[in-house]
């Protein structure tokens, strides 16, 4: 793996405004709300799916070694509609085109592919780059009418020319009717031959070139579904191990399987849970216990979960309890009553890794996203807002105050934006370059280089 | 409590700490469980599965039919398209259309904001 240019990203990295895409109007249309946001394995690409079911790839330039040291920019590389709302007819309800996830194949050629999904339908795209033309064909003119044959008396070869670049987004695969509930995850194998979609209640294991079958792996309905006690949230394949998985449920718990002990996994090889006291249950633990997103480190040894109210990183070799549990917004939690008549208790959050596994990184609200640096042992809260959006602006520490007397600076707690929500974050694979997406905007900040 | 003002450091906490904070969350939780209960009494377990598992395996909006489905996105899209200066009382989703009444124009498809 690459050595990062530079270690962690705590307390001794400053994060600077690079770039801000989006609508600047408040009046933000559903269609372009954000709703996955994903880097490519060389963090080259940067791609974002919207609810209206488009997909737009970021490319970063290539760096002008002779300028500064500032990384350079991502600009767009290609967009296309990748899902439309459809109507199931059995059920009589709406296909939502919302992306829910995308997720890149490591590069085997010079074209590039990515996997999106919304709730029923995986689709596979190609992303190919055309950069040169067919000129001089015998039967045909260059805008494509055919020649008349009798105009015709010598023949020439055909040779190719170069025209200016073109970037093209082509469905290669459709991966359809294999989901009865709503897909949350997708996850591509290790083996690069097989990758697993999750929903509520199932798992299927795809093969990349098969799309009239998949392999049912995971299925926790119940018999009878007035038992139904959880549901699975999340899942995702192990970076390296090819046949461990791992998902998450509504109840706050990671199971990991492995394919390798039976075709169908229901039982789990581990699992992890932390103990919680039964005297300490109230009506809002199981709520916000429950597990928005599940990410493996990097280098395969850690997992780590976002609840409601914390982020935690378990080691794979502990199954009852995680290793460092990190609070995204304490202050939160004697606002339970708030977040649930508003639906925010609810709220799904993401949360990723930093190249090195040193630091992890999630959003919260009011636009605030945390930096929880796990060698340093500190954190920062920032915001991704137009106020500082100024070129290389270095992002100040946000505080607030949960209470009691707010000092100058701080923000108290109600008056924070509830509507302002940063769900999706992504961080470059190999450098301190993260993309933090608010509702309808992608920010792009980057490390302070001096 | 850190040297710098700036960040904080992270709650490690100690062994009296991990006494006290499970109790204290505890009776925060249950604070806000009985502000809860105040507003909605009826709000508790019920029998026959858990409503919210429930109501989450059924999302999305429910129509009685696909012609219904059909009806209520030709009304959202004729909110949608630019009337260039004709009909303003242009009516679909309501009544079976006559080929006087459809917009003039498809509606386009948007870009992404992101792309602009």
């Amino acid at each position: 793996c690459a050595a990062l240019r530079s270690g962690g990203g705590g307390n001794d990295v400053h994060w600077c405004f690079s770039q801000v895409k989006g609508a600047i109007d408040d009046d933000v249309a559903e269609a372009d709300i954000i709703s996955t946001v994903e880097f490519n394995h060389s963090g080259e690409l940067l791609a974002t799916g919207d609810k209206g079911g488009r997909v737009v790839i970021f490319q970063q330039e290539t760096e002008n070694k002779s300028q500064s040291q500032w990384r350079s920019e991502y600009n767009v590389y290609s967009t296309f509609q990748s899902h439309e709302p459809e109507f199931d007819y059995l059920k009589s309800l709406e296909i939502e085109e919302k992306i829910n996830k995308i997720r890149w194949l490591p590069q085997k050629n010079a074209a590039q592919f990515l996997l999106s999904t919304n709730d029923k339908t995986i689709k596979l795209w190609k992303i190919s780059e055309r950069d040169k033309r067919p000129e001089g064909y015998n039967l045909k003119e260059e805008d494509g009418r055919y020649r008349d044959a009798a105009t015709i008396t010598t023949l020439r070869v055909p040779v190719f020319r170069p025209m200016d670049l073109m970037v093209e987004a082509s469905p290669r695969r459709v991966f359809a009717n294999a989901h009865t509930y709503h897909i949350n995850s997708i996850s591509v194998n290790s083996d690069n031959e097989t990758y697993l979609s999750a929903d509520d209640l199932r798992i299927n294991l795809w093969h990349l070139e098969i799309t009239d079958r998949s392999f049912n792996i995971v299925d926790i309905k119940p018999a009878n579904m007035e038992e139904l006690t959880e549901v699975i949230t999340a899942a995702e394949f192990h970076p390296h191990q090819c046949n461990t998985f791992v998902y998450s449920s509504s109840k706050g718990t990671i199971r990991l399987c492995d394919m390798r002990a039976s075709a169908l996994c229901d039982k789990h090889s581990k699992l992890f849970e932390e103990p919680e006291d039964p005297s300490n249950r109230s009506f809002f633990s199981e709520i916000i216990s429950s597990i928005s997103d599940v990410k493996f480190s990097h280098n395969g040894r850690y997992m780590m979960t976002r609840d409601y109210l914390s982020v935690k990183i378990w080691d794979l070799n502990m199954e009852n309890r995680p290793v460092e549990t990190y609070q995204v917004h304490e202050y939160l939690r004697s606002k339970l009553c708030s977040l649930y008549e508003n639906d925010c208790i609810f709220d799904k959050f993401e949360c990723c890794w930093n190249g090195n596994d040193s630091v992890v990184m999630t959003g919260s609200y009011n636009n605030f996203f945390r930096m929880l640096d796990r060698s340093q042992r500190r954190d920062v809260t920032l915001e991704a807002s137009r106020e500082s959006c100024k070129p290389r602006q270095v992002l100040k520490p946000r505080r607030v105050c949960a209470g009691g007397k707010r000092k100058k600076d701080e923000i108290s707690v109600d008056s924070l934006d509830f509507n302002k929500k940063i769900l999706h974050t992504a961080w470059h694979p190999q450098e301190n370059i993260i993309a933090v997406a608010t509702t309808n905007n992608l920010y792009i900040f980057q490390e302070k280089v001096n | 409590m850190s040297e710098n003002p700036d960040t904080d450091s992270l709650e490690l906490e100690s062994e009296e700490e991990k006494q006290d904070s499970p109790e204290k969350h505890c009776n925060v939780l249950l604070s806000e469980e009985a502000k809860l209960k105040e507003k909605y009494p009826k709000l508790g377990p019920k029998p026959g599965g858990s409503d919210f598992l429930m109501k989450r395996l059924q999302k999305g909006q429910k129509y009685f039919d696909s012609g219904d489905y059909n009806m209520a996105k030709a009304k959202m899209k004729s909110k949608h398209v630019v009337t260039a200066g004709a009909d303003q009382n242009l009516v679909t989703g309501d009544h079976i259309p006559t080929p006087q009444d459809l917009p003039q124009r498809k509606a386009t498809p948007l870009a992404s904001k992101l792309a602009g």
